[in-house]
């Protein structure tokens, strides 16, 4: 997965020092998030694709006065031009316009991606800190889960699934959720195997603290900004693998318009209209490079001891 | 090192049942019926062939009778006959597990010239301009969707400026292994599925040869007046690399990965494409196979990885 291999963004943080008053984690962090151009322009632009995401039926009965079905056969394949809203990014072979289908495909493509990887958080999350926790068997079974799920090809393991069942986005959502967990339950498991030897961990339980009152209490908030950073991470990752696996035909099917089964269509008429093939792409390009800056803008901003490396 | 490999291998064994238990129940799970697939549109079968087809197949078994018979067979090498070629499973995919391993060993060569240098650059000129730009490339190229990739290339590329071939591994006529035709058929596929390792490699480098750079002996050999470039070469890389086999694991399952789509958008006769294309089928043992074999390869790539860094650090053999 690329979770683990994202660059760190070229933030400049500001020295701490100027401010003096340490007043937490998390408002240090949106202090330092607020002087890192790079992570607040990236923000800016996936608050503008979630704001357009979520108007799409507004922006489409209003403005661009045309549904994502809507087909016009006689002004199909029409290259983008200015002179409707509609008309924007062009037509395609039915005389669909680009810009509305564009704008739901932001809709299916942010909600597989958020849903799924908030799914990974919650398994993976789950998984890493009981496995790290209590060791022994249930160790064992979850680094064999890892291990396997690892080794099959992921774009092949949902070709197999792809295959059985046509899936609607929320059970894909889920699904790929459920796939991609791996990397955040390695990462729980390993910070959890290293926090349950410390000695204020050691301290709780020597005064009564039960398992779970442990786990909820006095590990999972220590690993969570870091946790937080990879869901974040996943999103992105999950968008990518969305896409390819719509784009092939197994993921989310016509008529719902995503952004792979746009291109998929724009690869059929690669010839006639090349223009179509631009947007999606762009789309999945630009949202995925915000998220994983922002993920990347977030980690420095929780550690600032990382930026360094 | 034989007890090591020996060790590793055995390690293997778990991790290949659970694929072969979760590739078995996914196809089980299936609503449509495997006789009904394979016999596809004949119509002069009787009821009663069926049930003779469906009792020769053994299908009225129990599950774990079925389980036990299909991963028997496995081991022989026998996945059965693909519902759709009417041929043997393992010979279709024997004639094509080459061609994929032609793109993904390029693409891994590919990485490493391009990705150690770039690595090293972006260490030694850090916080410059090369650095930023290296930086700047990896986060892109992690983010940017490989198909889509693909189809530029071939837009671009192949159609409007007609550089490259527009996909398939020989012009027409032309039937070679490995010859200038072929490489050129190759350029599109290889450069594509590169650019995720280009995008991985470099980074995972840089954090090394800082960490390396900053060592006693590496001031050491500077002091004795070694030249830049074999301190470079000879002390930092050498152990700087070490750990950098490790993450070989995720640019080979990005390449392993990235192969179904990138031979469907280069039209590349691979395993990858047959998989997607006995998918499209319904073919299911071919389906069953393609990830089952693609999955093995994998596993065996993560074994020659861990044998190749058992090699270089000769610590890790004692652990």
């Amino acid at each position: 997965m690329a979770t683990d291999a994202v660059t760190t963004t070229a933030a400049r943080v500001r020295p701490a020092e100027v401010r003096n008053v340490s007043a937490g984690l998390w408002s240090d962090a949106l202090w330092r998030l607020r002087h890192d151009p790079t992570t607040v322009a990236a923000l800016v632009v996936l608050g503008t694709m979630v704001a357009l995401a979520l108007a799409a039926d507004l922006l489409a009965e209003n403005f661009f006065h045309r549904a994502f079905s809507d087909q016009d056969i006689l002004s199909n394949y029409s290259k983008p031009s200015g002179a409707e809203p509609w008309l924007w990014l062009g037509t395609d072979e039915l005389g669909r316009s680009q810009a509305v289908r564009l704008l739901y495909g932001a809709r299916v493509s942010l909600f597989i991606g958020s849903l799924g990887a908030l799914t990974a958080l919650v398994l993976g999350l789950g998984m890493g800190v009981t496995a790290g926790y209590f060791r022994g068997r249930w160790d064992d079974v979850v680094v064999w889960l890892v291990t396997t799920l690892n080794s099959i090809p992921l774009l092949f393991l949902l070709l197999i699934i792809g295959v059985l069942f046509r899936l609607a986005p929320l059970p894909f959502a889920l699904l790929l959720g459920g796939l991609g967990w791996l990397g955040i339950a390695n990462y729980a498991r390993g910070q959890t195997i290293a926090l349950r030897e410390r000695e204020y961990v050691v301290a709780a339980r020597t005064v009564g603290c039960t398992a779970v009152r442990l786990m909820v209490r006095h590990i999972v908030p220590n690993i969570i900004p870091l946790m937080i950073v990879l869901a974040m991470i996943e999103v992105g990752t999950l968008i990518l693998v969305e896409s390819a696996i719509s784009f092939i035909g197994f993921g989310i099917q016509p008529p719902t318009p995503s952004w792979g089964n746009m291109l998929t269509n724009a690869a059929q008429y690669l010839g006639k209209a090349p223009y179509l093939i631009y947007p999606p792409g762009i789309a999945v390009f630009v949202t995925v490079l915000c998220l994983y800056l922002v993920g990347d803008g977030l980690r420095d901003a929780l550690d600032p001891r990382l930026k360094s490396r | 090192m034989g007890r090591y490999i020996l060790r590793r291998l055995g390690q293997a064994i778990p991790t290949l049942i659970g694929i072969l238990v979760l590739t078995f129940a996914l196809t089980r799970l299936s609503p449509s019926d495997p006789i009904q697939l394979m016999l596809g549109g004949q119509y002069d079968i009787t009821p009663e062939d069926r049930i003779a087809l469906r009792e020769s197949l053994g299908l009225n078994d129990p599950l774990p009778l079925q389980f036990i018979k299909w991963v028997w067979a496995i081991l022989h090498l026998d996945f059965g006959q693909s519902f759709y070629y009417h041929r043997p499973v393992m010979d279709l995919i024997l004639e094509r597990v080459p061609n994929s391993l032609q793109i993904s060993i390029a693409a891994l060569l590919v990485t490493v010239a391009i990705g150690i240098p770039l690595g090293v650059i972006a260490a030694l000129r850090r916080g410059h301009i090369e650095d930023h730009g290296i930086r700047i490339f990896s986060v892109a190229g992690h983010a940017i969707p490989q198909f889509w990739l693909g189809l530029m290339f071939v837009l671009t590329l192949s159609v409007q400026l007609r550089w490259f071939p527009i996909g398939s591994m020989n012009a027409v006529g032309v039937d070679c292994g490995l010859c200038w035709d072929r490489i050129w058929h190759l350029i599109g596929p290889v450069a594509v599925i590169s650019i995720a390792g280009i995008a991985n490699l470099p980074r995972i480098l840089r954090t090394e040869v800082l960490e390396v750079i900053s060592q006693d002996y590496v001031r050491t050999a500077r002091s004795k007046g070694l030249r830049e470039k074999a301190v470079i070469a000879g002390h930092v890389l050498r152990n700087a690399l070490i750990p950098v086999v490790t993450s070989f694991g995720t640019i080979l399952l990005v390449f392993f990965s990235g192969a179904l789509i990138i031979e469907r958008v280069f039209n590349w006769p691979g395993l990858g494409r047959l998989t997607f294309e006995a998918a499209v089928n319904k073919d299911y043992p071919l389906v069953q196979a393609g990830v089952v074999i693609s999955s093995v390869l994998l596993i065996f790539s993560y074994l020659l990885r861990d044998i190749a860094y058992a090699w270089v650090d000769p610590r890790i053999k004692a652990l």
